[in-house]
């Protein structure tokens, strides 16, 4: 059978989107290879700064209510493993069936980009996401005591909820210095990060930021100031001048070895100590998951604000592809009110592109609402996503000033 | 040993589904219903899911969301389950990948070539 519009992903994109073109009276099938409809904001909890709390969990559910009461149909547990043209149809495969519609929205969302540390193939190690979703879905505490490698926004948003969660969280700290991870690494570049990040955001991170600006304030140099044994947030020592080295274990987490570093990365001889622990949490940031874009055909660019690599979109969450749309972290790594309000943008399109843009009015205040939710959002992952949007903005231009004929048929 | 998280400053309280019974590696394992086979296995204590196919060295849960592939598992004589998004069900039989025979290495390393 075919349907209108297939939706890959139900995060809040995807189900956002699934929402909209359903209540236009569009038959939708939404999929996702996760077992709970919600994706990456089920795990989500952090204070609004208006001191109210996001739960992701509630969120999730109210997502996926309103898609069930307006019709959408759900596959859970199902994942699409490729994506193929033919003709005026999109066939979707999947490990069970096929699937066809004329309207494609690809909602997949976001990954974390691996960030190997010695030791980190031991059972006990794991993601910062991981870590998130066996406490606040799974119910299980990940471990007794654990430290996180890697200090961002997302990091630190996860330790305050291991702490909510009474799981105690030895510290936050950086990861040894490699070739490939100097952003993550050099304490010069995370404090620069955190820094810039905390101007812009009253979330999580704005609290280590403003204790960071007390000695910005006494030095240009905060680091010079940073204090040895780390400034604490919510009682977790945030150790900018430590650096894991190893994790050892015979065949699980047993500790960490960590040492001081200088401004540079670089381990300072004889610093290294053994900390017990039995999990190990590593975060080196997200990235777009844009495979199935790229398996359709669609061109990507390269743009650091936005994550990563990204398929070539515009503000109406079109690709060059006809009836191909995206939505969400694949078009760049931002929090869950973005992607959703991404997601109400694509679901009109898809409507007004039906119906003989009977809906122009309602895409564009749409896509105004996504700029306003973007400048207010507590949840920065990139200082500079503004930039980011508007360089995909250019490719895009320049791509049909280019390519003279509109939409690839 | 892992526990289970049943009671939240800010979540609901955990709600006590019906137990599951399953077999790991030979041996019996009660898991609760809603519990994926990888966090079932955490709340018994279990971390190491397979085995290097070539190495032997024993790995765990990574990612937990489906994307990397570390913790896949035979289920039911199924090869490559990913246990941190297969819910649990009654009397699934789980086994974990062991090493794969490497004839040729092997020999190689015998004989030291
Ligand atoms: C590990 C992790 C933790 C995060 N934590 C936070 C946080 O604490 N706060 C915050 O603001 N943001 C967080 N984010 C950012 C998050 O991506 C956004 O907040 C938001 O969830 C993005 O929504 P989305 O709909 O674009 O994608 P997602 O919410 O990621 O949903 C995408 C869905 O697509 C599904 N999918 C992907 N590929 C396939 C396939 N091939 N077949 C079938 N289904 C597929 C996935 O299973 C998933 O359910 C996190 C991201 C990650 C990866
Ligand atoms: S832990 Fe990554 S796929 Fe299961």
């Amino acid at each position: 059978m075919t349907n209108d519009v297939i939706i890959i992903g139900a995060g809040p994109a995807g189900l956002s989107a699934a929402i909209t073109c359903a209540k236009h009276g569009m038959n939708v099938v939404v999929i996702d290879e996760y077992y709970k409809p919600g994706g990456r904001l089920l795990g989500q909890l952090y204070e609004e700064p208006d001191g109210s709390w996001w739960n992701g969990i509630k969120e999730s559910d109210k997502l996926y209510n309103q898609a069930i009461n307006s019709g959408v149909q759900l596959k859970l547990s199902v994942p699409v493993i490729n994506i193929e043209r033919q003709g005026t149809e999109w066939n979707v495969f999947t490990n069970m069936e096929t699937l066809q519609a004329n309207n494609l929205l690809v909602a997949t969302g976001a990954a974390e980009s691996p960030a190997p540390v010695p030791g980190w193939t031991l059972p006990g190690v794991m993601s910062v996401g991981a870590a998130q979703v066996m406490t606040n879905v799974q119910r299980v505490k990940p471990g007794e005591k654990g430290i996180i490698i890697g200090v961002n926004v997302l990091s630190a948003a996860i330790a305050q909820e291991l702490k909510l969660a009474n799981i105690s969280v030895e510290s936050m700290t950086l990861p040894k210095i490699n070739s490939m991870n100097h952003d993550y690494a050099i304490p010069k570049n995370v404090v620069n990060s955190l820094l810039h990040v905390s101007h812009l955001s009253p979330s999580p991170i704005i609290k280590i930021g403003s204790n960071l600006m007390k000695y910005k304030l006494i030095n240009k140099l905060a680091l010079k100031f940073y204090p040895n044994k780390g400034i604490k947030m919510w009682d977790i020592p945030i150790q900018l001048k430590k650096a894991v080295t190893q994790i050892y274990g015979t065949d699980k987490v047993e500790g960490v070895t960590i040492a001081n570093v200088d401004d540079y990365g670089q381990i300072i001889p004889k610093s290294e100590k053994s900390i017990e622990v039995d999990f190990v949490c590593i975060s080196g940031g997200l990235y777009p998951l844009a495979e199935l874009a790229a398996i359709a055909g669609c061109p990507f660019y390269m743009i650091e604000e936005l994550g990563g690599y990204v398929p070539l979109h515009n503000e109406r969450m079109e690709t060059p592809l006809s009836g191909l749309f995206v939505a969400g972290n694949i078009t760049g790594i931002e929090g869950a009110k973005v992607a959703a309000a991404q997601g109400t943008v694509a679901g009109l399109s898809i409507v007004n592109n039906t119906l003989n843009s009977a809906f122009e009015f309602e895409l564009e205040e749409a896509i105004k609402q996504v700029r306003i939710i973007r400048e207010e959002n507590p949840i920065q992952f990139h200082p500079h996503i503004q930039n980011g949007r508007k360089k995909m903005q250019k490719y895009w231009n320049e791509y049909f000033a280019n390519n003279q004929e509109s939409f690839i048929i | 040993m892992s526990q289970r998280i049943k009671y939240h400053p800010l979540l609901e309280d955990y709600k006590d589904g019906k137990n599951i019974t399953f077999i790991f590696n030979s041996e019996e394992y009660i898991g609760i219903e809603g519990d994926t086979i990888a966090s079932a296995l955490l709340v018994n204590g279990i971390r190491t899911l397979r085995y290097h196919e070539e190495t032997g060295t024993p790995h765990g849960l990574y990612c937990n969301i489906g994307q990397c592939f570390e913790c896949r598992v035979n289920v039911n004589h199924q090869q490559g389950v990913r246990a941190c998004i297969t819910p649990i069900e009654d009397g699934m039989v789980i086994k974990s990948q062991d090493v794969l025979p490497t004839p040729v290495k092997d020999w190689r390393e015998k004989h030291d070539k």
